[in-house]
């Protein structure tokens, strides 16, 4: 893990500041050139809705365990903005870059390429937030006010269980991605990595309609902490003690999928053929 | 600056035939094969120095110099650039050298180049004072003043090519790769792009390692040239000593002021590679040059004439021949 990580430029925290910052510039600048794109991508991460429109209605009759049909809309207006927060699309960029050799480009750079990733993601934020933010008035205003909870020490930890949601994706997705360097394309482990994603995560329906057993075996899985875990924090669905140890499950996972990365990016770059020019 | 000790690199490369059966055969059983795109090349760069790499396509040119900027790991052999190993991608190397290729750009697609620009100088550390110098010098000899605000994709090759210099300059190089600078682009911006690459060369005394099919970028810019072929160096030294090895014979050729019969021609200078009544291109060696010149003038009307080496390509052309190769 040392070795990984002292690969990271040795330079000031102000110096990686100042990078970082024009990165983020740039990186913002690129996604308004998107803006299109963007607003597909958008659009195309509706899913939350749907599943809300579903939900609601057979909610409607009755409960579902302790789903009411408000708990439902409260329930997926904040997965909604919790996947438009930590969405990450790294995986095809890297594959891709790799593949035709664009990556060599990065790789003359003095500064590490996942940090730019990093900064490339995250520089998207504020343009999403745009979108998430209406839908998070909404939510407090109206229907879900009663759903969320009043716990203050709550809400002080749910932004760090969104950073870790996020942080869990993002470097999943670096490791998968570094797998390029080794494969033809890990674009399909993704996809699996994905489709587990959609059950586990709580993407399509809270985790607690799951039945025990099963519950059990997902809780020690990544896939609850990238985005069931903020969701249900908000919601006040756990204890104290439950999400402070989410946290430390959350980071545990996030900095493990990260080292893991760089050990592959490392090992992976021998391999890098640097085709096409 | 630059040592090379028996490098090689070789890549494992996945062949198939045509056809839907190979393809679903190559699911299960895969064949392989093993390319020696760098097969024991040495050779040294010494600071400052302009050196050319030459070579027919998959030589092991790019290659070659794609190890040199830390983008492949060696099979073997010893690579040091600037005293460190590129393999490791040291941050005092990446900020000392620059890649430029005809091919991949840096540029952000969708932004002005000028914006590429403002994030090398963040990621490069270069104060603001020596940026702006750097700038202005970079926007008045490349003649860029109206290009640096246009989207990229909205720009020509050319102009491209010409910003892709500018932000590979930003932070002042002392090494730079060039492959194939010049690929792609017309006449006159072929040679507006290789004497910026001298003049920049000269003022901050830069080593430059070139690559290209342009002969004219190589006789303009690199007196020392690295020919390879098939992955092995097959010369090393002076551009001059190549073409004198490879062919020893002039070119002379005589303008007349009124028209010369076939026979008439034969019969004062012998063989000619071209002719015309009023003009004959000669291919002859060195030592009977003078006595040919001199019969010339006094038995025709010569108005011009005038003496050069063969045109570099076809020198290159016969080297690789000779070599047993194929340009």
């Amino acid at each position: 893990m040392t070795a990984a990580l002292t690969a990271l430029p040795r330079r000031s925290f102000v110096r990686t500041g100042g990078i970082v910052a024009a990165l983020a510039r740039i990186a913002f600048a690129a996604a308004i050139a998107y803006r299109s794109q963007f607003i597909v991508w958008i659009l195309a991460t509706n899913t939350p809705l749907v599943m809300l429109a579903l939900w609601s209605s057979v909610a409607r009759e009755a409960p579902f365990g302790h789903f009411g049909e408000r708990a439902f809309v409260a329930y997926f207006l904040l997965t909604l903005i919790v996947r438009l927060l930590t969405g990450t699309w790294v995986v095809w960029e890297m594959n891709l870059e790799i593949k035709d050799g664009t990556l060599s480009q990065r790789l003359l750079r003095p500064v590490h390429p996942f940090l730019v990733y990093a900064v490339d993601n995250l520089a998207g934020i504020p343009l999403r937030v745009l979108v998430s933010l209406p839908v998070a008035v909404v939510v407090v205003a109206t229907v879900a006010r009663a759903e969320l909870t009043s716990d203050p020490l709550m809400w002080l930890a749910a932004p760090f269980a969104v950073l870790g949601a996020w942080l869990i994706s993002f470097s999943a997705m670096l490791a998968i991605g570094s797998l390029g360097l080794f494969w033809e394309s890990s674009i399909a482990l993704w996809d699996l990595w994905f489709s587990f994603y959609f059950v586990f995560s709580g993407y399509l329906f809270p985790l607690e309609l799951f039945p025990r057993w099963l519950l059990r075996w997902v809780a020690v899985s990544p896939f609850p902490y990238t985005l069931s875990f903020p969701v249900e924090t908000m919601l006040g669905m756990t204890s104290r003690a439950d999400v402070l140890s989410g946290l430390a499950k959350q980071y545990a996972y996030g900095v493990g999928f990260l080292v893991l990365a760089l050990w592959l990016w490392r090992r992976g770059l021998v391999r890098y053929a640097a085709y096409g020019g | 600056m630059i040592s090379v000790q028996h490098l090689v690199k070789h890549y494992r490369v996945h062949e198939r035939p045509p056809g839907l059966l190979a393809a679903l055969r190559s699911t299960w059983k895969r064949d392989f094969q093993t390319v020696r795109a760098v097969d024991d090349v040495s050779f040294t760069i010494e600071p400052g120095e302009r050196v050319g790499f030459l070579g027919p396509n998959g030589a092991g040119k790019t290659t070659t110099l794609k190890v040199l900027a830390g983008l492949l790991h060696p099979t073997s052999g010893e690579v040091r650039v600037m005293g460190l190993d590129p393999r490791t991608r040291p941050t005092e190397l990446l900020r000392s050298i620059m890649l430029v290729t005809g091919q991949k750009q840096q540029l952000l697609w969708d932004l002005p180049p000028v914006e590429t620009f403002e994030l090398n100088r963040a990621i490069y550390e270069v104060a603001r004072a020596d940026y702006a110098r750097t700038m202005d010098e970079l926007v008045t000899l490349l003649k860029l003043e109206d290009l640096v605000k246009k989207p990229t994709r909205q720009l020509s090759l050319g102009e491209r090519m010409k910003c892709e210099l500018a932000a590979a300059l930003v932070h002042s190089p002392k090494l730079l790769f060039l492959d194939e600078p010049t690929i792609g682009l017309d006449v006159s911006m072929q040679s507006v792009v290789r004497a910026f690459i001298k003049s920049y060369s000269d003022r901050h005394k830069a080593t430059v390692l070139l690559t290209s099919h342009y002969m004219e970028d190589v006789a303009a810019l690199t007196p020392r040239v690295l020919v390879i072929d098939r992955g092995k160096m097959t010369f090393d030294g002076d551009l001059g000593v190549l073409v004198r090895k490879t062919r020893p014979d002039k070119l002379v050729t005589l303008s007349f002021g009124a028209p010369v019969l076939p026979e008439r021609l034969a019969e004062v200078v012998g063989l000619t590679v071209e002719s015309s009544p009023l003009h004959a291109v000669l291919e002859i060696d060195a030592v009977a040059m003078k006595k040919v010149v001199a019969r010339a003038l006094e038995g025709l009307p010569v108005i011009d004439l005038k003496v050069e080496d063969a045109p570099l390509e076809e020198v290159m052309a016969d080297f690789f021949a000779q070599k047993g190769g194929g340009a």
